[in-house]
Parts: structure tokens; sequence; C-alpha cells
């Protein structure tokens, strides 16, 4: 079974999404840290690869990631700085994601427990149109949504 | 109200805990002011408060009887900013099942 991921807007410039890993949290950041790893999951929905990806891991040190669509070769990139890294436990960065204006801040955090992790990422975005462009991005390949889970739904909302 | 205004009081709405707890309280039935008042060790006034901003971004209606004024909740607006959420989820989940596997095989080769 997938653990569930909960995805919040704790403010209107904000979304935050949070998982819980079944890894010691410096395995869990090696996935998000490492190029060779970051490019065999960062991958989105389906039928998409991961052309470019470079990170120099250093506070001021730039990431570039780009991702492309298999089946008609479109491409998106999203680029940024290290602002902030704590090993095994937080990574702060900017990023710029291409053809949305502005640019978020983006806090990773990683927390170990029992030999599991909970990575959680809080993007907080230069305004409230640019956080609702992220969002609606994930509406993107137009796939029909269940109106049957309001329940679960409104049960996370409130627990978040 | 336009469909983006409507999301965006959506929102704006939902972005207070408080609040998502009241909608929370409210799926499993309507409540008056007294009766959430309670639970949330809040003052009727400033439930009464909440309610209001709900009010206005649709996410509730309340009752004609005047002396309960009893808050349901309305799904239709609800349904909108969760679609994207749901959507966004859906990406996110993608690429986690991806990463727990690469994990289970970085995990195996330590060992």
């Amino acid at each position: 079974m997938p653990k569930p991921v909960d995805v919040s807007t704790p403010s209107d410039r904000e979304i935050r999404v949070a998982r819980l890993f079944d890894a010691p949290a410096k395995l869990v950041w090696d996935c998000h840290t490492k190029p060779e790893l970051i490019r065999r999951w960062m991958l989105g929905p389906p039928g998409w690869s991961m052309p470019v990806c470079e990170v120099d891991l250093r506070v001021g040190g730039a990431y570039r990631y780009r991702w492309r669509s298999d089946a008609d070769g479109t491409e998106f990139g999203s680029s940024g700085i290290h602002t902030e890294i704590a090993p095994f436990e937080r990574i702060v960065t900017t990023e710029r994601m291409e053809g949305f204006d502005g640019e978020a801040v983006n806090t990773l955090v990683f927390e170990e427990a029992d030999g599991r992790t909970t990575a959680t990422i809080t993007m907080l975005f230069a305004s409230k149109e640019a956080r609702d462009g992220a969002l609606q991005s994930g509406m993107s390949d137009g796939m029909a949504m269940g109106y049957d889970r309001m329940d679960d739904i409104l049960a996370e909302l409130a627990a978040a | 109200m336009s469909y983006e205004q409507q999301l965006d009081a959506t929102f704006a709405a939902l972005a207070d805990p408080t609040r998502r707890a009241i909608l929370a309280r409210l799926a499993s039935g309507e409540a008056s002011v007294h009766e959430l008042a309670e639970p949330f060790s809040m003052s009727q006034p400033a439930i009464s408060k909440h309610l209001k901003v709900l009010e206005r971004a649709g996410l509730i209606r309340r009752g004609r009887d005047a002396q309960r004024r009893p808050a349901r909740i309305e799904a239709k607006p609800l349904r909108e900013a969760n679609m994207w959420i749901e959507r966004y989820r859906e990406l996110w989940e993608a690429n986690y099942a991806r990463l727990d596997n690469l994990l289970e095989e970085l995990k195996a080769k330590e060992d």
C-alpha cells in the first residue's frame, strides 16, 4: 500500500507536501541531493524523463532540472540556488520555474524517528497567483477527478 | 462570483486551521454556533466570525431557524479547490512511489 502524501495550503502563498518514508534520513537525503538518484524518481507524470539534473550542493551553489515528455518532446525546466544546507536535516533553495513569474523559496525538512523519515517540503511563492499557478500545473494532463473522497479530504484538511 | 474569485475565496477561507476544523466537523452533520463553540473551546462570537468567512466563501450555508441558524457544508466550492489539490497530490504520489522503490534498493545494498 502506498503511504499517503499530505498536501496542504498553510497560507495563501504556500503549498506544503509531507510524506513518510521507510528509510533513515541519510538515504532519503541522498535521494533528494544526488543527481544520479534524483533522476530515478523525480519524474512527475508517467511518460516523462529528466535529461538534465545538475546539483552543486553548497550554500550559493546552483541546481538545474529539466524534464521532457517522451510522447511529444515538450520540455519544462526549473532551477535555483541552495541558500541553507544542514546535512540530513534541512535544505532551503530558491526556485524559478519556466513559464511562471517570480521566485519561490522551498524548505525541505527531514525528520527521522525509529528508522523512518518524514520529508516535508514547504514552498513559499512570490504571490498567491504564483501559488495557484503551481497548484494548477498539477491539472495539466487534464485527467478526470473523482468527487467521491470528500470525507477523506476534509479529514486531511482538518489534520493539516 | 467568477470561477477565479470563488477559488480565491475558497483558498483564503481554507488557509485557517480553525476553519478547516470547523468544516471537518460540519462534514459529519450540521451544527449551531453553540454546538461548535464547545469542542473548539472558543467563544461564540469567535466561531461566528469564522462562520461568516466560510459563508462568504460559499463553503457553508446557514439555516433559516432564527434561534439556531445551523451551519451546513456546501460541497461544490470545496470540490473545485480539492480538484487542484488532489491532482497535485497525485503527481507527488507517483514520484514518491518511485522513491520508495529506490530506497528499498539502496537499503538492500547497505545491508
